[in-house]
């Protein structure tokens, strides 16, 4: 029992004392996760919408290959960036394996079928007339697009919140093609699994901390969202 | 474009739906400012036709101008679609302030900031919701969104607008307002309607034509007044309700008026018809009179009969009073003559009705 409360002692000192180790973590985390989630913004928004908004023969297909990707395991992602990015690999030239550069590259490819997936629902969800309404109102396709996004942009903010929230706790790709290097390509997720094994716990729990107040951050905020007022 | 060219004009115009035609217009033209009400069952083509119009829907054959030009081109389609308006029967306001939503499409058009707020702010007077004007539309009551949304239809000053049931799902006092409302700004603009509505009192009061839609065809198109006392078939006749369709054949004709055959009595309608021409008698419930004393000589109405109540049913304002005649008859009595007459189920009445209060329509020969 004396090393739990011993554990979470320590731990709460190291986050007081804003222990510079534990910070260079929290940061270096934030970077990476932060980057995955931007690129798979980007990627997923756009996708997600433009195949909400369209009718095209092998949709259902693409759908639910965007649905299955939302649960991709890591360590199946880690495997194959690894294999990528090896030195005789197809993108080996690159020169990036145990790179903060491949962790976000991991990252981007858990995280975007997350955001791609909730987009599509979230721009499909809208009534279906409210494009109708929108071109009536006389816009261009574009600006019909760009309208209903806004529309949307509660729920596709959750999409990139679930996305991020989807890579900053994810461990088995970061440590498989970042290599878990201090201080260069080492996480929150990949830290906690060694400190835990060299028997830190003092450490492990308090980047363990930081990592349950990141996620309860996320959560508050997609709770707020889902249970907003509906428009009518 | 000279003065009388239509400010829209179809031809031929086809919809189909998987293989399936939904919509099927040979022609159909509208004059500048009129207002068009389309009437029609579920699924009878309304809103189709409506959303083909805007170019919202696509068309498998057939042709829409706009002021004699035809609109066939992505570029003619977005000048056409910014000279128009759409209100469907949701409001469909952006998740922002009622003055963003107004503004929306003038925004769309490239227009600047001190133009949009005045436009804004007369169309919101117009529709009377200038001060909600800085409330979320998310909080606004059917009415006021419904408002809101016409507003911001108004507000791009469109030569047409389409509306789609617009008025359906509001209860009846703020929907008897609204129509007032939507009315006087059509007139003063001089705005080109269509509106698709199923309410035959809303059609009543708002248009110059009104047409009946039926499987994805116009079944009869011309002014209220016709539609109402002159139906072209018994589908019409029953859906501008008309309660009372008889089944009858001509066997005397007079000066303008012809006498028809029906179950066990004979009506005398004004029309030309030749003996032994079937025929259906439409009358309309409002058009016939009820009474309980003796019939008096020299009355205006020349169909009387005697009969029976068979069934009252309360209607609102009024009674429908379903008579055995030796046919069936149906009258509205308002409440309050119903009163005075005393009438109730079983009691031997007296109907009478015009001979222009009936309308006979042919019967093809296979009817």
């Amino acid at each position: 029992m004396d090393i739990v409360v011993e554990g979470i002692k320590h731990a709460f000192i190291l986050l007081l004392t804003l222990d510079r180790e534990v910070l260079g973590i929290t940061w270096l985390s934030l970077k990476i996760s932060g980057s995955a989630t931007f690129l798979s913004m980007f990627i997923g928004v756009s996708v997600g919408t433009a195949v909400a908004l369209n009718q095209f023969p092998g949709r259902r297909f693409v759908v639910s290959l965007i649905n299955t990707g939302m649960g991709l395991p890591p360590v199946v992602v880690g495997l194959f960036v690894t294999i990528s990015l090896w030195r005789h690999g197809p993108l080996g030239f690159l020169e990036i394996l145990y790179t903060p550069t491949a962790i976000v590259i991991a990252q981007t490819v858990i995280a975007t079928p997350i955001v791609m997936g909730i987009s599509l629902a979230a721009i499909q969800h809208l009534p279906a007339n409210l494009k109708l309404q929108i071109l009536a109102l006389g816009a261009t396709r574009l600006q019909m697009v760009w309208m209903l996004v806004k529309e949307a942009r509660l729920p596709l903010l959750a999409a990139v919140m679930a996305g991020f929230g989807g890579v900053i706790s994810e461990v088995g790709a970061s440590i498989m093609v970042g290599g878990n290097i201090k201080g260069y390509s080492r996480v929150l997720t990949t830290a906690t699994v060694m400190e835990t094994g060299k028997g830190n716990f003092d450490i492990a729990m308090a980047l363990s901390i930081i990592l349950l107040l990141l996620a309860f951050t996320i959560n508050a905020i997609l709770t707020h969202i889902q249970q907003r007022e509906r428009p009518r | 474009m000279s003065a009388d060219t239509p400010i829209l004009e179809i031809k031929n115009l086809q919809v189909q739906r998987g293989g399936a035609p939904v919509l099927d217009i040979s022609s159909l033209a509208l004059a500048g400012g009129e207002i068009l009400c389309l009437i029609g069952p579920n699924g009878a083509g309304k809103s189709t036709l409506l959303l083909t119009l805007a170019r919202l829907l696509k068309s498998s054959k057939g042709e829409i101008s706009f002021k004699g030009r035809r609109i066939d081109s992505n570029h003619s389609m977005l000048t056409y679609r910014r000279n128009l308006s759409m209100v469907f029967q949701e409001p469909l306001l952006f998740d922002t302030t009622v003055y963003e939503n107004i503004a929306s499409g003038l925004k769309i058009r490239g227009m600047n900031k001190n133009e949009i707020k005045d436009i804004v702010e007369e169309y919101a007077e117009r529709f009377g919701i200038y001060p909600l004007i800085d409330r979320s539309a998310k909080k606004l009551s059917g009415g006021e969104a419904q408002r809101t949304s016409l507003a911001r239809a108004f507000a791009t000053k469109p030569e047409i607008v389409f509306l789609d049931e617009p008025f359906s799902s509001l209860d009846p006092p703020t929907r008897e307002s609204l129509i007032g409302d939507l009315d006087r700004v059509l007139r003063e603009t001089g705005t080109t309607a269509i509106m698709a509505t199923h309410d035959q009192m809303e059609a009543l009061r708002l248009s110059d034509r009104i047409a009946v839609m039926n499987q994805g065809r116009i079944a009869q198109i011309g002014t209220p007044e016709a539609i109402m006392n002159t139906p072209a078939d018994a589908f019409i006749a029953s859906f501008v309700g008309v309660e009372t369709i008889l089944n009858g054949e001509i066997v005397r004709t007079g000066a303008g008026t012809v006498i028809c055959h029906v179950q066990n009595g004979e009506i005398e309608a004004v029309g030309n018809a030749k003996p032994g021409e079937r025929v259906l008698c439409c009358i309309r419930p409002e058009h016939i009179t009820l009474s309980t004393g003796a019939p008096q000589e020299g009355a205006s109405a020349r169909n009387m009969f005697s009969g029976r109540i068979v069934r009252i049913s309360p209607m609102g304002l009024f009674y429908k009073i379903s008579l055995d005649c030796g046919f069936f008859l149906t009258a509205f009595v308002t409440i309050l003559s119903a009163e005075n007459l005393a009438l109730e189920e079983g009691k031997p009445v007296f109907a009478s009705f015009k001979a222009t209060a009936v309308h006979l329509i042919r019967r093809s020969a296979r009817g």
